[in-house]
């Protein structure tokens, strides 16, 4: 484990129009691990997890206080370069939402986005992409295929194949397994614990034992706070807030 | 009394619907009857590719050229426009104008067309004799005037198809580092390309059925089209030029025009039907 956060968040405030979403969250997330966050529907955790790529500024009304800090820089700053951010920060939504496109295009979306034009190029950015995401084997035959005609888990494989195709460094995932079958869920975690090695997750759960099972570092979200955020087997085997053991206790939420 | 009052109703709308299928009916039966005996009668080739249009003469070639050109043209004009239009509309448009521009629109589809031709005929007409000679009364003045007439058209629907792709898309764009445009550009409408091609489908239409205003600054001359400057005739003005002292074949010869036009617009909505179903399935 590293020492030095890669990405620093301090007294975080969120408001949509009157509403207070998150009230001053404080976080550390570390490289090359895997950060769940747990906790009860609306307690802001999705909220949260899409002010690390910035993808709040598409909500009307949001006002937004506080510093995220990407490897020591401010992404709130005036000057950041929203582009370059979420080149850098990859997001999985939870609806797999690839575009309706064959599937080759939907993985080199990216890359062209980010200007690379040659073939060969992207033939290989393509190929490496979707196996890094372990879908090779089920699409190498029929990349030309219409992203949208093949299941739901293999969509959602698609998708975290072309987030992967930028290149990113930090990869969010917003409950990514939540429209998913027990199977696909099975495949996604497996794939999770196979890129912590390579990026940095941060991955939204609804599903306790999910983040039991696939994350380093979990953070419990309640309304709006971050009641307590600790190692993954701290969290679950001995909490040290009373409402975090309710929580995986299973008395609420 | 439930029932009873279930069963008249589903009566009634039964009849509703009846009674629009069998107005089509009637109007199918009527210019096919109407038509097609003088079109075998005086030689189906002759009439579609005979040149010559007078009292006794009845090619109307010149006319189908007429109305397939304007069309095109209208095309060539109004599309780019009013596709532009819809993506500023759906994407782009601040609220405030956006509160005007819609109703704008909306207002557009809702002019009389013989309003167009009159604006065309004082405005346009002059504005071509001046700038380009001949008399006015033109291909041109006709063009530039369909593609006007069909930009409601083209950006009410193409404005609906962009707006109806789902937002997913384009957060999905954004987040891999994308900009706006290119989000826009590169997912959400092509995304919306099949409602978008229905849209130009239904233009064409608007254009090709269009009779008032064309035939108040089309020149309605009914020979080969000369060139964009020079006048022109369509197969809906055709009909309405001569329809009122038309007598025997003459007046069976309009209305086999109207045989050629509904062909026309067959296709047309057939062409729309495809086109619709198609994007359903993606």
């Amino acid at each position: 484990m590293s020492t030095q956060p890669k990405i620093k968040v301090e007294n975080l405030k969120l408001w949509y129009g009157d509403f207070e979403a998150l009230h001053g969250v404080d976080l550390d997330i570390y490289e090359k691990e895997v950060t769940a966050f747990i906790g009860p529907s609306g307690c802001g955790k999705s909220t949260f997890i899409k002010t690390l790529n910035r993808m709040n500024d598409l909500v009307e009304n949001v006002k937004i206080e506080g510093t995220v800090e990407l490897d020591g820089k401010d992404i709130y700053k005036k000057k950041t370069d929203l582009n370059l951010l979420r080149k850098k920060v990859g997001m999985v939504f939870q609806q797999p939402n690839p575009f309706p496109k064959s599937i080759y295009d939907n993985v080199a979306y990216g890359p062209r986005t980010h200007g690379i034009k040659k073939k060969s190029e992207l033939d290989e950015i393509v190929e490496k992409s979707l196996r890094q995401a372990a879908i090779w084997d089920e699409v190498k035959d029929h990349l030309d295929r219409n992203a949208l005609s093949i299941s739901g888990g293999q969509q959602q494989r698609i998708c975290i194949a072309r987030a992967l195709a930028v290149e990113p460094e930090v990869l969010l995932m917003d409950e990514p397994t939540s429209a998913l079958d027990p199977i696909s869920t099975a495949k996604i975690e497996e794939l999770v614990a196979q890129l912590k090695n390579d990026y940095t997750i941060v991955m939204v759960t609804h599903n306790m034992q999910q983040a039991s099972r696939v994350s380093d570092r979990t953070a419990f979200f309640l309304n709006g706070h971050i009641i307590e955020t600790d190692t993954t087997r701290k969290i679950f085997t001995n909490p040290s807030e009373k409402e975090t053991e309710n929580y995986i206790s299973g008395r609420f939420g | 009394m439930n029932e009873t009052k279930e069963k008249i109703m589903h009566g009634v709308f039964l009849l509703a619907a009846v009674t629009s299928i069998i107005s089509l009916i009637l109007i199918v039966v009527f210019i096919f009857t109407g038509g097609l005996p003088m079109m075998l009668d005086y030689g189906v080739f002759d009439f579609i590719f005979g040149t010559t249009w007078n009292q006794t003469t009845f090619g109307i070639l010149p006319m189908i050229v007429g109305s397939i050109l304007v069309t095109i043209g209208a095309i060539v004009l109004g599309v780019p426009i009013g596709v532009s239009t819809a993506i500023f509309m759906a994407e782009f448009c601040p609220p405030k104008l956006y509160s005007f521009l819609k109703p704008a629109v909306n207002l557009m589809a809702g002019i009389p067309s013989i309003v167009y031709g009159f604006f065309a005929l004082r405005i346009i007409v002059p504005w071509i004799r001046n700038s380009f000679g001949g008399p006015g009364n033109s291909m041109l003045a006709a063009i530039l005037l369909l593609g006007v007439m069909i930009l409601p058209t083209i950006i009410a629907l193409s404005e609906s198809a962009i707006r109806s792709v789902p937002r997913s898309y384009y957060s999905g764009s954004i987040a891999l580092g994308a900009t706006q445009e290119r989000s826009i550009f590169n997912v959400l409408v092509p995304a919306a390309k099949s409602g978008i091609f229905s849209s130009v489908v239904l233009g064409v239409g608007r254009a090709i059925g269009e009779t008032m205003a064309v035939v108040m600054v089309a020149g309605n001359q009914p020979i080969m089209p000369r060139g964009l400057t020079q006048g022109v005739r369509t197969l809906t003005t055709n009909i309405v030029l001569e329809m009122a002292y038309a007598s025997g074949q003459h007046r069976e010869a309009l209305i086999a025009t109207g045989v050629v036009l509904f062909v026309f617009i067959m296709i047309i909505n057939t062409t729309f039907l495809i086109v619709k179903s198609r994007g359903g399935e993606s």
